[in-house]
C-alpha cells in the first residue's frame, strides 16, 4: 500500500436518511391537502402554488449566487417553504403579491440569518404575516368567483369568522343554526372557504399520519398545541363549556394546518422534548387568547410566530438531565 | 416479553454475517513485532530488556510504570532489535520495543495451578497484574485496578460484556461459541474476589447460539446468570450495559463500582482465566478481520505486536483495494492511514471498506431536527453540544452536560445533514477536561 488511506473521525458508517429525504417526506405529507385545495378552489390554486414555490427556489438560488455560496436548493427546504406559504393564501391573491411573499420568506427570514436551520422564525409564517399586513384586504378576501372542481363558489366569510360573529368579543355568541352536523362534516372534509391548504382537516390528518409514520415529527407539539387550545376554548371560549363550540373552533381556520405543518418546523421549535411540549402549550394558549379577545378571528400565525421567539427561553429551562445524573448522584458528587 | 435494554440508541447495518461463521484460526507472526509501551490507560510501561537481548515467548519485556499501568510480554522468541518511537493506531508516535522473531517460539515455563479455588484473593489479583491484563474491549484500563475497588464486599454484579454491539465485529461471538468454558471459568475466578457478587453475561439477542451455549453452562450455577439483551447500539457501552442488566444508572463522575458493578469484556475474562489457571501472560487475543474489501473475512487468534498488514494478508488480502481501514468497530474505531501499524492488547478488529462512504459527505446546516436527541443514550442534546464545541463555549457545553457524552457516535450516525456531531463534542470534551486539570493543579 503506497498511497495513504482515507482518515476521518468515527463513526465510519452513516444512516441513509438525508436532509433532502426529510424534506421530501414533508412535501409528500403536504400533497393530500394541496391536491384537495386545488380540487376545492380550482386551477388558480395550482398556479398560485407554482408561482410561490418558484419564487422561493429562485430567491434562494439568486441569493447563493450573489453571496458566491454553493446552491442549497437541493435540500428541498425552499420547496417546502413555498408550498406552505402558498397553502396559507386565499386562492384569489394576486400572483405578484404571492411572489413577493416567497422572496420575503427566503431572503429576509431565512437566508439573511444564515440559511436552513438558522432562522428564528418560520419563513412561510413570517411571510404570511408580512402579507397580512402589507396586503390586508387581498389576504383576507375569501370570496371565490369561479367554481373549483368541486363545483362550489364561496361567498365570503370563513366559518371561523361566522362563529366569531360581528365584533362578538365579550358576549356569548350563539352558534349559527346552519352549523349543524352536516356543516361539521363539511368543515372536516374541507368544503369551506379559507386559505388553499387549511380547509380540509381530513387531508391534514392524513399528512400528520405520513409525517409521524416517516418519523419526521413526533406528536408532542401537535398534541400539546391542539389539546391546550381545546381546553382553553372549552373554559374561556366565547361560548364556554360547549363541546360544539370547541369542535367548531378545532375544525375551522388554520389551527390544524398550523399545528401539524408550521408549529413543527424544526428550526424554529425547541429541540428538547419537554421544550416541545411547552412550546405546543404556548401556541395553544396564545391561539386561544387571540381567537377570543383578538381583533381578528384567526390567531394561529401570530401565536406560532410569537412562540418561535420564546424558543431560546423555553430551551434554557428544559435542558434535559443527562442519563445517570439523578439527584442522588449529584448530591454524592458534592460530598466528594 | 420485553428484552432488557437502554434508552436511545441506533440500529446500524450489522454486517456480522461476513465473519460470523469463520472459526477462530491461530496465525503465527513473521518478521518483526512491535510492542508499544503504552497500550493501556495509565503510565507507560518501562522496558526491562535492552537492544540485543534475547527474549523468550511469554517473557516480560516491560514492567508496569505505576499502579495504574500494566506490564508487556513478548509474544514470540527472538532478539530485541530496537526501542524507538513507532506510529500506533490512534496516530501518535509511541515508544515501542521491537523484537525480531526467530521463528522458534521458545517459551518460558508457566506456573499452572491445579485448583484455582484454593488461591487467595491477593494471589489472584497479583497474577492478573503480572499477566499484564487490561480491558480488551478498547479502553485498555488495567484489569487488576478495576478488580481492586475500595469496598469489594459492596460489589454485587460482575457483568461480562458479551453484547458486542459494534457492527461487523464477531470475535467475542466466536469466543462465546468456541471457548465458553474458559469464559465461565474466568468469571468464576473473578467471583472468587467478590463474596457478595453475582456473575452476569449480558448478550445481545442477535447471538442466539451464544446465549444458548452459555445458558447451558450456567444452568447449575446459582451465582451465574445469562441476560439476553435487545440488539441495539451501544448496548455494550459500560453505562448502558449496567443499566440494561441491573437497572442502575451511573454518570461520568461515577465508577461502575459506585453502583456495585464491575464490567469486563469477554476477551479480558478469558485472559484472566489463562493467567490465573495456566499462568500464561497476555500476549494473544482474537480479532476480526472483516469488511467488504477483504477476500476471506476471518477471526484470528494472533500474537500482539503483529502488524495490521500481516493480519489483512492472512485474511487473503484485499479484493480490489481498500479506501478505508479501521482499527476497531465502525462506530468508535480509529481510521488508519497506513496498515503498517502494530496490533495491541486492545485491537479487537481490523475493518476494511472498499469505498469510503463517510468522508465524501459534505456536512450542511443543522436544521435542528432532533434525531440526535432521540438516539443519544445519555439523554443529551448532541447538536447543541456540537455547536457549543465548534464555538468554544465551555460554560454552555458543561451546562448542557457535555461531559456526560460517552462518544458512541450515534448522533453523527443519524445526522441527516451529515454533520460531525460526535467529533465536535469529543474535541470539546478533551478541551474542557484539560482546562479542569489545569485549574486543579
Amino acid at each position: 500500500m503506497s498511497e495513504l488511506l482515507h482518515v476521518s473521525s468515527a463513526p465510519h458508517v452513516r444512516a441513509k436518511t438525508s436532509t433532502s429525504n426529510v424534506m421530501l417526506w414533508v412535501i409528500i405529507a403536504l400533497l393530500p391537502t394541496t391536491c384537495f385545495g386545488i380540487y376545492n378552489f380550482g386551477i388558480r390554486a395550482l398556479i398560485l402554488l407554482v408561482a410561490t414555490v418558484l419564487s422561493c427556489v429562485l430567491s434562494e438560488t439568486v441569493f447563493n449566487l450573489i453571496c458566491k455560496k454553493k446552491n442549497t436548493i437541493g435540500d428541498l427546504s425552499a420547496v417546502v417553504t413555498g408550498m406552505i406559504l402558498a397553502l396559507n393564501m386565499p386562492v384569489n391573491l394576486p400572483i405578484w403579491e404571492a411572489v413577493i411573499g416567497g422572496v420575503f420568506a427566503i431572503i429576509v427570514v431565512k437566508m439573511l440569518f444564515g440559511g436552513l436551520g438558522q432562522n428564528f422564525m418560520n419563513p412561510a409564517l413570517a411571510a404570511r404575516c408580512f402579507l397580512l399586513i402589507a396586503f390586508a384586504a387581498d389576504m383576507s378576501n375569501f370570496k371565490t368567483t369561479t367554481a373549483g372542481f368541486a363545483g362550489k363558489i364561496y361567498s365570503g366569510a370563513t366559518p371561523l369568522a361566522q362563529i366569531r360573529g360581528q365584533g362578538g368579543v365579550i358576549f356569548p355568541y350563539e352558534l349559527p343554526n346552519k352549523f349543524s352536523t352536516s356543516s361539521f362534516l363539511d368543515a372536516f372534509l374541507g368544503f369551506t372557504p379559507g386559505t388553499i391548504g387549511e380547509t380540509s382537516v381530513l387531508c391534514l390528518l392524513i399528512g400528520l399520519v405520513i409525517l409521524v409514520a416517516a418519523k419526521v415529527i413526533s406528536l408532542r407539539i401537535p398534541l400539546a398545541y391542539i389539546g391546550t387550545f381545546a381546553v382553553y376554548m372549552f373554559v374561556f371560549g366565547t361560548k364556554a363549556f360547549s363541546w360544539e363550540y370547541v369542535v367548531a373552533q378545532l375544525l375551522t381556520g388554520g389551527l390544524v394546518f398550523g399545528a401539524i405543518f408550521m408549529a413543527t418546523d424544526y428550526a424554529t421549535t425547541p429541540i428538547t422534548r419537554k421544550g416541545q411540549i411547552l412550546f405546543g402549550i404556548c401556541c395553544g394558549l396564545l391561539t386561544g387568547i387571540f381567537r377570543t379577545i383578538g381583533g381578528s378571528p384567526e390567531g394561529v400565525s401570530y401565536a406560532i410566530i410569537l412562540s418561535n421567539l420564546m424558543v431560546p427561553l423555553i430551551e434554557k429551562i428544559t435542558i434535559p438531565r443527562a442519563f445517570g445524573l439523578s439527584k442522588k448522584a449529584l448530591v454524592k458528587k458534592e460530598v466528594k | 416479553m420485553g428484552l432488557k435494554t437502554f434508552i436511545g440508541g441506533v440500529h446500524p447495518f450489522e454486517g456480522k454475517e461476513l465473519a460470523k461463521d469463520a472459526p477462530i484460526k491461530e496465525i503465527l507472526p513473521k518478521g518483526e513485532l512491535v510492542y508499544p509501551l503504552s497500550q493501556h490507560i495509565g503510565a507507560p510501561a518501562t522496558p526491562v530488556v535492552a537492544v540485543g537481548d534475547t527474549v523468550l515467548k511469554g517473557q516480560k519485556i516491560a514492567e508496569a510504570g505505576g499502579f495504574v499501568s500494566a506490564p508487556i510480554h513478548a509474544s514470540v522468541s527472538g532478539t530485541v532489535k530496537a526501542i524507538e518511537p513507532r506510529r500506533v493506531a490512534v496516530g501518535d508516535m509511541v515508544n515501542s520495543i521491537i523484537i525480531e522473531n526467530d521463528g522458534l517460539y521458545n517459551e518460558v515455563a508457566y506456573e499452572v495451578v491445579e485448583d484455582v479455588t484454593t488461591l487467595s484473593k491477593e494471589v489472584i489479583i497479583n497474577k492478573i497484574k503480572e499477566a499484564g491484563i487490561v480491558g480488551m474491549g478498547g479502553a485498555g484500563f488495567p484489569t487488576h485496578v478495576k478488580l481492586s475497588p475500595k469496598e469489594p464486599e459492596r460489589i454485587e454484579y460482575i457483568i461480562a460484556n458479551c453484547a458486542e454491539c459494534e457492527p461487523y465485529l464477531t470475535s467475542d461471538y466466536r469466543r462465546m461459541i468456541e471457548n465458553p468454558e474458559e469464559l465461565v471459568a474466568g468469571m468464576k475466578v473473578i467471583l472468587q474476589l467478590f463474596d457478595n457478587a453475582k456473575g452476569i453475561f449480558g448478550i445481545e439477542n442477535n447471538k442466539p447460539e451464544a446465549i444458548a451455549k452459555l445458558q447451558e453452562l450456567v444452568a447449575d450455577e446459582p451465582r451465574l446468570e445469562v441476560i439476553p439483551l435487545k440488539t441495539k447500539y451501544p448496548q455494550g457501552g459500560e453505562r448502558q450495559l449496567i443499566f440494561a442488566c441491573t437497572g442502575r444508572a451511573i454518570n461520568s463522575k461515577m465508577l461502575p463500582a459506585d453502583a456495585g458493578c464491575i464490567v469486563d469484556n469477554v476477551e479480558t475474562i478469558i485472559a484472566v482465566h489463562n493467567a490465573v489457571k495456566h499462568g500464561v501472560p497476555l500476549m494473544k487475543r482474537v480479532a476480526t478481520v472483516t469488511g467488504d474489501a477483504i477476500v476471506q473475512p476471518s477471526n484470528f487468534l494472533y500474537s500482539m505486536g503483529t502488524s495490521c498488514a500481516e493480519l489483512i494478508e492472512a485474511a487473503g488480502g484485499f479484493k480490489d483495494g481498500a479506501e478505508k481501514i479501521i482499527s476497531g468497530g465502525p462506530m468508535m474505531g480509529f481510521a488508519l492511514f497506513s496498515t503498517d501499524i502494530p496490533t495491541t492488547k486492545t485491537s479487537s478488529s481490523i475493518l476494511c471498506f472498499a469505498k469510503d462512504e463517510v468522508s465524501k459527505f459534505e456536512p450542511i446546516n443543522c436544521m435542528n431536527c432532533g434525531r440526535c436527541v432521540d438516539v443519544c443514550p445519555e439523554n443529551l442534546i448532541p447538536s447543541r453540544l456540537a455547536k457549543y464545541g465548534e464555538k468554544g463555549l465551555m460554560e454552555e457545553f458543561e451546562a448542557w452536560h457535555g461531559l456526560e457524552c460517552i462518544e458512541c457516535g450515534s448522533c453523527s450516525y443519524v445526522c441527516p445533514s451529515r454533520r460531525h456531531v460526535a467529533q465536535s463534542i469529543k474535541t470539546m470534551k478533551k478541551q474542557v477536561l484539560a482546562e479542569k486539570r489545569k485549574q486543579n493543579s
